[in-house]
């Protein structure tokens, strides 16, 4: 009878514990939470917790609830693995990361793997930020999808946009040496290229991520070269301390930028006083213009007192709900089905698609510059009194590049 | 590209004098009792984060003189009470003990102060540009930081050349011995030398912060090349530390410049030969591998001169 009871007394509340995994959606975070890309890091796990907490108080997703478990992965691909295991073995079917296109590429290569050993407890990769072109080429999973839009898709808009503009003579890119910032470079020197063969490069460095301390002697030879615009998809402190160092030199030039508006980045760029001469491209922005967006941007701020970097994020976490109630399950295996060519209305204004051929989020596309603030745009960026104004939107039909995928299906 | 040259000497001299002055306390804990103290730069990121919080509290400039004063105190107290007693357990027993604390320092660190990059500020008395070469600006903070570097360095070579208390330093690094029956408290010598080793370390933590990153993996990203400078330098040689925080400051600022690869020194590969490992080792610029071009000094100078650059004995 005593060992009965010690049986029940030891089994009872894993039985308790085993019913509410069922009940909570787990959704592993894995990104950096330490290190240089801590402050990115934490800003979309606030991001991910807030979009958590709207979803539950709307009652969750099917009646289930939303729980973001927090890992850090310190940007490294051997850590991230590990922190997925660490994730899975405590129930997590979804898992979301972001910074690092190394990571993401680990990732989405170690979930291919889990998913074929271990049939019935499917795990889905949603990438919010890694934008490898690779990712959804020739390394592309049916597990994994991509809510940014991947780098040559950004760079697409963004030489179409520079190519109208005639001021541009020489260019320098700098970027950091990992898959994404090559990719950046390539794809800046291929479609440069094509679309404007008569602009110079004049400098094409690759530094290593999140390292570098101080950017001086790079700003010093992006100075020497006589560039007179630099295209960088540097992100994190590396961009920050970029433009910090630019701006104590007093380097003079337009920056052509994937992240200047993450963390320190708008402040970093106040400090230079380039007065729009700072572009980004992105998938929305602050002060787009769209009711809706601009509202959430609010409520968003006064909450988390943050900007909402990724609009991105607000798009996968609803179209997660769209897909879990289009499948009716939250069975990943469903939803994975479900979110293959889904429609979506996103944050900012617009239809995007996830594109079911590579598993690609396609969707409208914005280049804004950060400066002084007109009477319409409500929303300045760290404190500085500057905020990003629209200079170009791309509507999702010419946001698009083929892909090469040849994907494996379940 | 003269100007190039120009900006990047001010740099690298800058880089290196930074280096010397945590280098510094280093070398002369390290030749007095044969220590590494793998917290060295534990010390120094102590230093700017103490800096960072005391600047907020009553401003940079006292943050600047109480910052080290306490990071001296913990020194000292980490010497009498840990170091002290470890020490008749061996070299290996102290080593781990440092090496442990640097752990424990970063992990304190980042509860305390979180571990994202902290906002520190450049005071706003040196936030302008002190002149200006070529159109580019050259930050008054930065000449600043040079100025405090190369003042420490006349002051502790004055201390140690010209005084009885270097006398006594310099005679209880060969002799401890001697030096006790003499009626020194070696001891004492010891925990002061310390002391003011971390204290020096916690200085340039201070006036780096503001103008590097103050984030808790400040230590383990400086940490190894500190080794570099002092063997480099010559082990217990403060000259040797100078000199290699110089050569290594401007090495590394100078790679950064330089866009040479052996592509460009010898032609391409022949394409026929396809993308290969050896196609991407032959196209990787200077620029590319500057991070770890000081490890490679430290290689060779370990194969052709062990003492390294000024250094007397072998170790």
């Amino acid at each position: 009878m005593r060992k009965l009871t010690l049986a029940i007394a030891v089994i009872a509340p894993m039985l308790g514990h085993a019913a509410s995994a069922e009940d909570t959606i787990k959704i592993g975070y894995i990104d950096p939470l330490s290190g240089g890309g801590a402050s990115v890091g934490e800003g979309g796990l606030k991001t991910f917790q807030y979009l958590a907490d709207e979803l539950n108080a709307k009652g969750g997703i099917l009646g289930h609830k939303i729980e973001i478990v927090p890992l850090d992965n310190k940007t490294n691909p051997q850590e991230s693995l590990v922190q997925a295991q660490k994730a899975i073995d405590a129930g997590v079917h979804y898992i979301t990361q972001g910074n690092g296109s190394s990571v993401g590429a680990a990732l989405s290569d170690f979930v291919a793997k889990n998913n074929t050993r271990n049939p019935g407890k499917e795990v889905l990769y949603f990438n919010y930020a890694a934008v490898d072109p690779s990712l959804t080429n020739e390394k592309c999973s049916y597990w994994h999808f991509r809510w940014d839009a991947s780098s040559d898709i950004k760079m697409e808009a963004l030489t179409n946009y520079m190519k109208d503009t005639p001021s541009i003579k020489k260019v320098y890119l700098i970027n950091q040496d990992y898959s994404f910032g090559q990719s950046v470079r390539t794809d800046a020197r291929k479609m440069l290229g094509a679309k404007r063969p008569d602009i110079q490069i004049v400098g094409d460095e690759l530094h290593p991520l999140l390292k570098v301390t101080d950017f001086s002697p790079y700003i010093a030879k992006i100075k020497a070269s006589g560039a007179d615009s630099v295209v960088t998809g540097n992100w994190g402190q590396d961009f920050a301390l970029l433009l910090k160092a630019a701006a104590d030199a007093g380097l003079k030039v337009n920056w052509y930028t994937y992240y200047a508006g993450g963390a320190g980045g708008p402040t970093a760029v106040k400090q230079t006083g380039l007065d729009h001469q700072v572009f980004q491209i992105t998938e929305g922005f602050a002060n787009s213009g769209n009711k809706a967006a601009m509202d959430y941007e609010k409520a968003f701020r006064a909450k988390v007192n943050l900007s909402l970097w990724y609009p991105r994020a607000v798009n996968e976490m609803r179209m997660f709900k769209a897909a879990a109630e289009k499948a009716n399950s939250i069975d990943p295996v469903k939803v994975a089905a479900a979110l293959e060519d889904l429609k979506f209305e996103v944050l900012d204004g617009g239809t995007g698609i996830m594109r079911k051929d590579d598993h690609q989020f396609l969707q409208p596309i914005y280049i804004s510059s950060l400066g002084k603030l007109t009477e319409s745009e409500p929303f300045d960026e760290e404190g500085t009194g500057w905020g990003w104004h629209l200079v170009s939107r791309i509507d999702t039909p010419q946001a698009m590049v083929s892909t090469t995928c040849k994907m494996t299906r379940p | 590209m003269l100007e190039l040259i120009v900006i990047s000497t001010l740099n690298g001299v800058l880089f290196g004098m930074l280096l010397f002055l945590l280098s510094s306390g280093l070398t002369v804990i390290f030749s007095m009792m044969g220590v590494l103290n793998f917290a060295h730069a534990s010390f120094y990121m102590l230093g700017a984060f103490f800096g960072f919080q005391l600047t907020k509290w009553i401003g940079f400039w006292p943050a600047l003189v109480l910052a080290p004063l306490l990071v001296g105190a913990i020194g000292m107290a980490v010497e009498r009470y840990g170091l002290r007693n470890t020490h008749k357990h061996g070299h290996v027993a102290e080593l781990l003990l440092t090496f442990g604390l640097a752990f424990a320092i970063e992990e304190i660190v980042s509860m305390i102060w979180g571990k994202s990059p902290l906002d520190y500020r450049v005071p706003a008395l040196l936030d302008f540009p002190a002149f200006t070469i070529f159109s580019t600006n050259y930050p008054a903070y930065k000449i600043f930081m040079l100025a405090v570097s190369v003042i420490i360095f006349v002051a502790l070579l004055i201390v140690l050349k010209r005084t009885r208390v270097g006398l006594i330093v310099q005679a209880a690094l060969t002799h401890p011995h001697m030096v006790g029956h003499l009626g020194h408290n070696v001891g004492r010598v010891f925990m002061l030398v310390f002391g003011v080793g971390s204290a020096l370390a916690a200085l340039a933590g201070v006036i780096a912060g503001p103008a590097l990153v103050t984030q808790s993996d400040m230590a383990a990203s400086l940490g190894p090349i500190l080794f570099v400078v002092i063997v480099f330098g010559g082990l217990g040689s403060l000259p040797g530390a100078f000199v290699a925080s110089l050569v290594i400051g401007l090495v590394q600022t100078f790679a950064v410049a330089l866009d040479g690869s052996l592509a460009s020194a010898f032609g391409p590969l022949d394409p026929s030969a396809g993308p290969s490992v050896l196609t991407d080792i032959w196209n990787v610029t200077v620029a590319q591998v500057a991070p770890i071009v000081p490890y490679l000094l430290l290689v060779i100078i370990l194969i052709v001169r062990p003492m390294g650059l000024m250094g007397t004995r072998e170790s």
